[in-house]
């Protein structure tokens, strides 16, 4: 099978649906010519114009609002937000209005909207072009949360998201831009909700989420070695939750690290943890544990450590030793 | 027009009453007094030109063309509302006449409404659609982004700044520097400032403008003078630290909209007094009936409060 870079995955997955489906657009900070910083868009605009790959003022709140009335009223619009740590910005426009539309219509708006952007504290961007906000909009009814982990799962995801009749959030994680992942010529789509067991294992589940799959993956290759078989297994979506795949994991190795590149405190590994401790009680040999980025901010400087202090991947030396 | 300004007075006047009777969940807040704004726009639009709305947003259903009884079941929280009773006074929509939906965030409609006419450019529609929001949502940075954007691709979109004169409980001079229109201005979009309480110069400008925007000349910004005359919502009751009686007064007694156009049409020879009390009592009735309808009609069932989190 071919191999294609996660960027290439994303601009396939829009070229696609902007093909099969004309209320679908695109619009957002330097999407058109420039085709993003990170170069995911190039080549969209040459195909489908300016009128629907749509560069807009640095405006998030305004064009996020005008994203949200155009999908109440018939447009299928992605709105490509340049950092995840702009979601502040746009935080009524998201969680005020599009989240809600539906509920407070009793049923009679769709905010079918996505919102495609970026976590990773890896680029040494300092503090405000480096947080990992998936708990922020998962903790809002209403909205859908992907996560993809590789360039396969971001054109499934991307294709079903853009079909969706909700409002749903990517995060694509910066650093995996350029990485390469076979991805077949043939249309797919990945439903939302159904987690991927990555590989299988008897001993401890790992669920981790977006590059976090492929540190827990690294993690179970080296337990391997030492007789210690990991499960991993990459929810897809944060919202939905597959919690049976997960439950029915951690109910047959007993143990879970939950690892996601979210700060620690009231995060996704929490709440995972949380639903896995409750339901899975009986079935565990220990509390199912978290791993996740500790709660400060991240430095530009590498004296400081760089990205490796803020970084998860501490599993060797931290959880494993109670296995 | 004159009917529709009457309905609108007699469905807010019945709305207070449940609230002081504590029949109404919520809060809610009186459209009385603004009359004119709503229904000059809204005779000027047909049921495919869409609406957003605001906090104060019964006037604006109404004048879009929604229905009695299923509003006062929205007030109320009951099955037959337009929402389900999920939206309230807050956040009434009827699509079925273009009404996106009041908005309980003040300014938070600004970008569905452009985003609305942007969608209507795109897809080749010729319905135009009209932003309703306050004087006092014109200090959000929001209207600003949005007007920006709207200028620069002509979207067929009206900016309505209903201006009573007040922001909540603050008088409007005291948070607006400047000059309204010269706002809009700014970005090279025509705007108009007209009073208020005279509907049908509110009909003639927006007929105007709703034309040349489906012409593509959009947007446009109005700026109407107008009057609330209950407070910022319905127990805001004593007043007078931010405003006199005299002056609520004066407004009732020498600009009411309703008042006014009454008397225009019994002078001009187009309704005689007979037959606009006749008019008046038909609507008192219709609206009486519909309020007893929705405090007899079924709740929706316990089980819905999940429902409708996430669309199929």
């Amino acid at each position: 099978m071919r191999e294609i870079t996660l960027s290439q995955a994303v601009n396939e997955a829009i070229a696609e649906e902007m093909r099969r489906d004309d209320t679908v657009f695109i619009m957002g900070e330097d999407v058109a010519e420039a085709g993003t910083p990170f170069k995911v868009l190039s080549g969209l605009v040459e195909e489908f114009g300016t009128a629907r790959v749509i560069d807009t003022p640095i405006s998030e709140p305004g064009f996020m609002g005008i994203a949200v009335g155009a999908a109440l009223t018939g447009s299928r619009p992605i709105v490509d937000l340049m950092f995840g740590d702009f979601i502040f910005l746009i935080m009524d426009q998201l969680c005020n209005q599009a989240a809600k539309a539906h509920y407070m219509s009793g049923g009679k708006l769709n905010v079918p909207l996505v919102l495609r952007t970026n976590l990773g504290a890896t680029r040494r961007s300092a503090a405000q072009h480096s947080q990992s906000l998936q708990a922020l909009v998962a903790h809002i009814p209403g909205l859908k949360v992907a996560m993809p982990s590789s360039a396969y799962e971001a054109k499934g995801l991307m294709k079903t998201a853009i079909r969706d009749n909700n409002p749903v959030v990517i995060f694509e994680d910066k650093l995996m831009y350029q990485d390469k992942a076979p991805v077949p010529e043939e249309e797919y789509l990945i439903p939302f909700g159904q987690a991927n067991i990555k590989r299988e294992g008897r001993d401890i589940t790992f669920i981790a989420t977006s590059s976090m799959v492929q540190v827990a993956e690294k993690a179970a290759e080296i337990l391997a070695l030492e007789g210690i078989e990991a499960e991993v297994i990459d929810p897809r979506t944060i919202v939905p939750l597959d919690e049976e795949t997960l439950l029915a994991s951690v109910k047959k190795t007993s143990r879970a690290i939950i690892i996601d590149e979210g700060h620690q405190s009231y995060g996704v590994t929490a709440e995972i943890a949380s639903r896995l401790n409750e339901k899975a009680f009986y079935h565990l040999d220990g509390l199912c544990c978290t791993n996740s980025v500790r709660d400060s901010s991240s430095e530009s400087s590498v004296v400081a450590g760089g990205h490796e202090q803020t970084h998860p991947p501490r599993l060797q030396d931290q959880e494993l030793a109670g296995l | 027009m004159y009917r529709q300004m009457v309905r609108i007075r007699t469905f807010e006047d019945n709305a207070n009453q449940l609230y002081l009777n504590a029949k109404m969940p919520g809060l809610t807040h009186m459209y009385s007094g603004e009359e004119a704004v709503a229904v000059g726009i809204c005779e000027a639009l047909t049921d495919n030109d869409r609406i957003t709305s605001t906090h104060r947003g019964h006037g604006h259903c109404v004048a879009k063309g929604a229905d009695f009884k299923r509003m006062f079941c929205e007030l109320l929280g009951k099955e037959e509302g337009y929402c389900r009773g999920k939206g309230g006074s807050v956040h009434i929509a009827d699509q079925s006449h273009g009404n996106l939906g009041a908005n309980a965030i003040v300014g938070g409609s600004m970008g569905i409404a452009t985003g609305s006419a942007l969608r209507a450019k795109m897809q080749g529609s010729d319905d135009v659609t009209v932003c309703f929001f306050g004087d006092g949502a014109t200090a959000q940075g929001l209207l600003y982004e949005v007007m920006n954007m709207a200028a620069l691709w002509k979207l067929p979109v009206i900016y309505a700044c209903e201006n009573n004169g007040y922001s909540e409980y603050t008088k409007t001079e005291e948070i607006a520097a400047g000059v309204i229109t010269a706002r809009a201005e700014a970005f090279g979009i025509e705007a108009f400032k007209v009073d208020g309480q005279d509907v049908l110069a509110v009909n003639a400008l927006t007929q105007k403008l709703v034309a040349r925007a489906r012409n593509g000349e959009g947007p446009f910004f109005i700026e109407l003078e107008t009057y609330r005359y209950h407070g910022h919502h319905v127990g805001d009751i004593n007043r007078e630290y931010y405003r006199t009686k005299a002056e609520e007064k004066d407004w009732k007694e020498n600009r009411d909209p309703i008042i006014r156009f009454r008397s225009y049409l019994v002078s001009e020879g187009i309704a005689t007094d007979k037959e606009i009390d006749a008019m008046n009592a038909e609507i008192a009735q219709d609206a009486e009936a519909a309020v007893a309808y929705a405090l007899d009609a079924a709740y929706p069932d316990a089980s819905e409060v999940d429902m409708h989190v996430y669309a199929a």
